[in-house]
């Protein structure tokens, strides 16, 4: 069995694997971080979605040896090591934006990677964002309404809380 | 109100931190050393007699612990249905046995046949595909009537047909029913179809059974609702364990919506095998395997007819509905299509006469039960595309038909057996043309048709039956379990507490709304309140979470013990401030006697409960801890007024939202921001059904929906921001804290408004299309313009 | 999944020399379909051999004949931030799938595969384009030969493809709601020498040209030349997404609003 080397969080992590180890299986199972769910097996929910190398990923698609020597970012590195929460969690938390909790993962981290490309989207992009994230719980309004306000956007306009 | 929020504030949920961070407990995250993995090979053919099932080759694969078959369940009993329907001549519905592994037959694509366990999941795949088969495929029966005609196969040779049940209600109104008919003034017909929808929680079901040979004790890791009804139903009616030897767990749960009500194989299977192995067992539903074993939703096929007089005053009411129940009765499905169903087909109309009829028919699927609604968006989607279709015919406003009919004077007993304690329909639909901006409309749509679309408004009323239910009633009506809910409250030393519910919490925030409720009734800070739930070993026997009962049931029994620790609080107040107990008042924390300036705080009272040097022993016991079981005497009636606008590309057939808004009346609000939220979601998933989402069979009982690929989940884009508003209120008049509860609502209300609203738009269009069955894909809406 | 091997080369050479080798191997480009029919257990190679180590078939880059020219390896959110001197190519890159497919799947895997409801196929055979490989040269025409069949051979690679850059373009995808694959997508391309059309989607035998367009908008690139225009539905994929009828219907609307995009 070879080994993967790859930086999770900051860390340097390493483990066995076989060729088809799938790389939310290795954070999950190798490295206890169970923060990156499996939602489906057709990679459409979203609900594994990680960072590699700075790009939202499905890690549900994308073998662990793929990530060879790659920066990997999880969930579980978002908020400071104090437990502060990075103002894309702030921001779901303030506005209700989840409700079950289990696509919320994979919303933040696709979230994250929205505002490092467009800082200020409009309502229709963060819409168009997420065509790849799926939520059951919320119907979406207080994900959109959550991300806008994370990237500074007034949303008190918005409809109800 | 408490600093961190009593009832009414939008307090912002403290389960989200966990969730948020990543560091939420979901049963798939649960380990346990030495755990073994389970596969099951399933039948992928829909209706099959198994002649063998051949493991040996299986057997010698690498990492293969054991197999199992039907053979070992065999003398084990089967899951149980937790409802007996009567039907309409009297006669209980036909029960069919259910293994847990196939036993002679195989009934849908899904069904289980054997069971690996392995060292790891994949080499109990790999185990899995090298069993060897014999299964003798039989014709499968996928329509419902076509099951019903004569010499169709049946799904289960002992029975006598493939009907379940042939319900009437109310039986005794049926004659008088069929005269109004005939001297109606106008009558309309629909026929549609409510299609069948997989829930699909985001998380898909997990189970893990644990066994202790040194205690005899079981243990159950699962995604469920409802831990104690799971270790009831499982412990009494399969495996024969006792529940003090059974505990089930459901940690952090990612949705239900109803999927997760039912006890399933599963679950039955991971916590035998444990034993029998004495290993650990896991097994984690895969999405493509969800959809051919979560029991599915909806799937019914009604003739609605109303009758209206000359005045168009609504006169009766008559619905012919097929039930779909699946190849098995999963836990709760005879009680959907019929008492969850027929008892709201009033609405929320003075209709004096209706009959419903429901054929409940066994078809080689997968089992069909509850999903968010659970028969009430049935009966509401029928009731209200019906009306929607009498004002057109009618030429008469859709609005003020219904307003015409609204019942206005409560509490009102329906034709159809419940009585609504109170509600104001008119109110919320005032709310609605304010909120839905009705008066923009005209001017909305001359902007659609400019852009070469066509704009229509659908609107809706609902009403629906919550906060189950009356276990004295529920049990004449078949229910094989009472539908109560309960509470202990432990109450600490130092005046922080413990409540510990038999509700469950997979999404709707119980750790907040309902340490809101315990720290305003005390007026201390809602951080001095934990919520225990979901486990059995720490919670009182409770039915858990499903059909907008957790505020309703589990809240008032929540009421009603700390009522009941308050009241032992001011006996001890009374003794440490030598008062009368009668002149005790419990405010912001404070007990204090009435017309003095004497108090003693909380906290002073908690410690004379645990630290009893000076205190009443002779009269109270020590402590400070109590538990209440709370029955409702009536269901809730929670109601509203839905609109929706959409635009149609009449090249395409697309339909886009446009715009959604939703008037309800939920009686009094815990927090009103989980309540928006919980509209919300219900939208969606009623928006789902209404354009996306379809679980499609062929006439071979191959599901052809059987991923994301094919199951169109709505998504972000598909839907707008909606408009919700709550603000009309008229309590429930039987519970303690004057809730209705809102978990439904959402699903209930939206569907019909979506589909009135395309219909609005065709019409519009000079389209002649008066129906269009869900999902209102593009294609569909495309043919149906095409006449 | 079965088990197999994974090699992770970071030179075209042995990236070669490995899928030429006697171990069965199968090229992984970004994986966003390959991946999960492995784990449907569809597909049981023996080795997987990873091309997303391979930086030298990634990127995009101007050749000397104004051709847009795009490696093979180059994943679809590249495309569209790149592509800047092909905007419908872009514009179609940015579209695919989900941004987190986007930043994996390639346009080498996209064509490989000819799924028969891909985006990709459609602008290589409106644009005329060439597919580079290990081997050869492979003009668009000749690449696909019908759902998930292309000429490609066992162990061949696509390098990069060369697009040629029209005077006018566009695609317009009408999406499956479910998968949001193209239910019926449309490439018009116009160039000095004529118009070209690709369909995907809708036809049983993967994406095709229609040639009644085509020379339609060649005399007259208007929507309006092609309004009567239609496709008979014999051979149209029929689902329940969308009957063949529906397809053929759709991809005369499709094809008039690529049109008019297109400007």
């Amino acid at each position: 069995m070879p080994e993967v080397k790859m930086t999770v969080n900051g860390k340097p992590a390493s483990g066995l694997i076989e060729g088809r180890t799938l790389l939310v299986d290795f954070l999950r199972e190798k490295l206890g971080l169970t923060g990156t769910h499996v939602g489906c097996d057709t990679s459409q929910c979203g609900a594994c979605v990680v960072h590699v190398g700075g790009r939202a990923v499905k890690a549900c698609t994308m073998f662990a040896a793929e990530a060879e020597g790659m920066e990997v970012k999880t969930i579980e590195g978002m908020a400071e090591p104090d437990g502060t929460l990075h103002p894309i969690q702030a921001a779901f938390q303030n506005h209700h934006g989840l409700q079950c909790g289990f696509c919320t993962p994979g919303m933040v981290m696709s979230a994250a990677a929205l505002l490092k490309d467009n800082p200020t989207p409009t309502e229709a992009e963060v819409r168009d964002y997420l065509e790849g994230n799926l939520c059951r719980c919320t119907g979406y309004h207080n994900i959109v309404k959550a991300i806008l306000a994370a990237s500074g956007q007034d949303v008190s306009k918005i409809a109800a809380e | 109100m408490p600093k961190d929020g009593g009832i009414g504030a939008s307090t912002k949920r403290r389960e989200d931190v966990r969730f948020l961070t990543g560091t939420g407990n979901y049963t798939d995250d649960i380990n346990l050393r030495g755990q073994a993995y389970v596969h099951f090979l399933r039948s992928d053919v829909a209706h099959g007699r198994l002649n063998t099932v051949d493991t040996s080759a299986a057997e010698g694969m690498p990492g293969v612990i054991r197999i199992f078959t039907g053979k070992d369940f065999e003398g084990i009993g089967g899951l149980p249905c937790g409802w007996q329907v009567t039907d309409r001549h009297g006669e209980v519905m036909q029960e069919p046995g259910h293994p847990v592994l196939a036993q002679g037959k195989v009934r849908h694509v899904g069904d289980p046949i054997a069971a690996v366990v392995a060292e790891t999941r994949e080499q109990a795949r790999d185990a899995a595909e090298a069993i060897e088969l014999d299964i003798e495929e039989l014709p499968a029966v996928v329509d419902m009537k076509a099951a019903l005609e004569d010499g169709a196969p049946k799904v289960h040779d002992d029975l006598t047909s493939n009907l379940c049940y042939d319900w009437g209600f109310v039986e005794e109104n049926k004659a008088a029913v069929d005269e109004a008919f005939k001297s109606a003034a106008h009558v309309t017909t629909l026929e549609l179809v409510n299609n069948r929808l997989v829930a699909n929680p985001m998380e898909p079901r997990v189970a893990v059974g644990d066994y202790n040979r040194s205690t005899g004790d079981h243990t159950l890791y699962t995604t469920s609702q409802n831990p104690h009804v799971i270790r009831l139903l499982m412990g009494a009616f399969v495996l024969g364990i006792p529940e003090h030897k059974l505990r089930v767990v459901a940690p952090d749960v990612g949705g239900g919506f109803g999927s997760k009500i039912f006890h399933y194989a599963e679950e039955a299977f991971c916590t035998f095998a444990a034993k029998a192995l004495n290993r650990p067992v896991k097994w984690t539903c895969s999405r493509s395997e969800a959809f051919i074993t979560d029991a599915h939703g909806r799937d019914h096929v009604t003739k609605i007819e109303l009758a209206l007089d000359a005045e168009n005053n609504f006169t009766a009411l008559r619905t012919d509905t097929y039930a779909n129940m699946g190849a098995y009765l999963s836990t709760f499905a005879p009680s959907v299509p019929t008492w969850l169903h027929g008892t709201l087909m009033a609405g929320n109309y003075k209709t004096p006469l209706i009959y419903v009829n429901v054929k409940a028919v066994f078809t080689n699927t997968v089992p069909v039960d509850a999903y968010r609604g659970a028969g009430r968006p049935e009966a509401t989607y029928q009731l209200e595309r019906v009306i929607d279709k009498a004002a057109r015919e009618l030429g008469v406003d859709p609005i003020a038909l219904r307003r015409q009919n609204f019942i206005t004077e409560f509490p009102y007993a329906t034709p159809v057996a419940v009585e609504y304690d109170t509600g104001d329909y008119h109110a919320t639909m005032d709310k609605l043309e304010e909120i839905g901006d009705f008066k923009g409309f005209a001017a909305r749509r001359k902007e659609s048709e400019a852009k070469g679309r066509l704009r229509g408004l659908g609107i809706n009323c609902y009403i629906e039956a919550c906060g189950i239910a009356p276990s004295n009633l529920v049990g004449q009506l078949g229910a094989r379990a009472g539908l109560y809910e309960s509470a202990t409250v432990r109450v600490n030393a130092t005046g922080g507490l413990v409540v510990m519910t038999g509700s469950h919490s997979h999404g709707q925030g119980h750790e907040t709304s309902f340490a809101q409720v315990v720290a305003e009734m005390i007026g201390i800070d809602a951080d001095q309140v934990e919520i225990v739930h979901g486990d059995t070993a720490n919670t009182p026997m409770g039915m858990g979470t499903y059909g907008s009962r957790s505020i309703a049931v589990g809240g008032s029994a929540m009421v009603r013990a700390t009522e009941k620790i308050i009241n032992k609080a001011k006996k001890i107040a009374a003794h440490l401030m030598e008062a009368s107990e009668a002149d005790i008042e419990l405010k912001d924390g404070q007990f204090s006697v009435a017309g003095t300036d004497k108090s003693v705080a909380w906290g002073d009272v908690t410690l004379a409960a645990y630290v009893p040097h000076n205190y009443p022993l002779e009269d109270i016991e020590p402590g400070l801890e109590e538990t209440a079981f709370y029955d409702p005497s009536n269901f809730t009636y929670p109601s509203g007024a839905y609109a929706c606008e959409v635009e149609v590309d009449p090249e395409t057939g697309r339909v886009t939202i446009e715009r959604f808004a939703a008037a309800d009346d939920f009686g009094n609000i815990i927090n009103p921001m989980i309540v928006s939220g919980q509209v919300h979601g219900g939208i969606g998933q009623g928006i789902g059904q209404a354009l996306l989402e379809a679980c499609v069979y062929d006439e071979n009982g191959q599901l052809q929906s059987g991923s994301y690929m094919d199951y169109a989940m709505p998504r972000a884009d598909d839907v707008p921001f909606y408009e919700v508003d709550h603000s009309c209120q008229t309590p429930c008049t039987h519970n303690p804290l004057g809730v209705k509860g809102c978990g439904e609502a959402g699903a209930i209300g939206s569907p019909p408004s979506v589909v009135n609203a395309v219909i609005d738009a065709l019409q519009s269009g000079g389209k002649n299309v008066t129906h269009i069955d869900m999902p209102l894909s593009p294609s569909r809406v495309w043919q149906a313009m095409q006449g | 999944m079965y088990a197999f091997d994974i090699e992770r080369p970071t030179r075209l050479t042995d990236a070669v020399k490995l899928l030429s080798d006697a171990t069965d191997s199968q090229p992984l480009g970004g994986g966003q379909t390959l991946i999960p029919a492995l784990k449907a257990r569809l597909a049981a190679p023996e080795r997987l051999v990873c091309l997303s180590g391979v930086d030298e078939i990634k990127g995009i880059c101007t050749a000397d004949d104004g051709a847009l020219c795009i490696g093979g390896g180059t994943c679809h959110a590249d495309v569209a931030a790149g592509a800047g001197a092909y905007p419908a190519l872009a514009s179609l890159a940015a579209n695919i799938g989900d941004p987190a497919v986007r930043n994996r799947g390639t346009i080498g895997g996209s064509l490989a595969n000819n799924d028969p409801s891909a985006c990709y196929p459609a602008a290589l055979l409106a644009s005329g384009a060439t597919v580079v490989t290990t081997n050869r040269k492979i003009a668009a025409d000749d690449f696909f030969e019908g759902m998930f069949t292309t000429s490609l051979e066992d162990g061949e690679i696509i390098t990069e493809v060369r697009f040629p850059v029209p005077e006018k373009a566009n695609y317009q995808k009408f999406e499956q709601p479910a998968s949001r694959f193209a239910l019926v997508g449309v490439f018009v391309a116009k160039y000095a020498d004529g118009v070209r059309v690709a369909v995907t989607g809708a036809s049983e035998d993967g994406v095709f040209r229609w040639s009644e367009a085509e020379a339609a908008l060649s005399s007259d690139f208007s929507a309006g030349a092609i309004e009567g225009l239609s496709l008979p539905g014999d051979g149209m994929i029929s689902d329940m997404h969308g009957s063949a009828d529906y397809r053929a219907h759709l991809v005369g609307v499709v094809t008039r609003r690529a049109v008019t995009a297109a400007g």
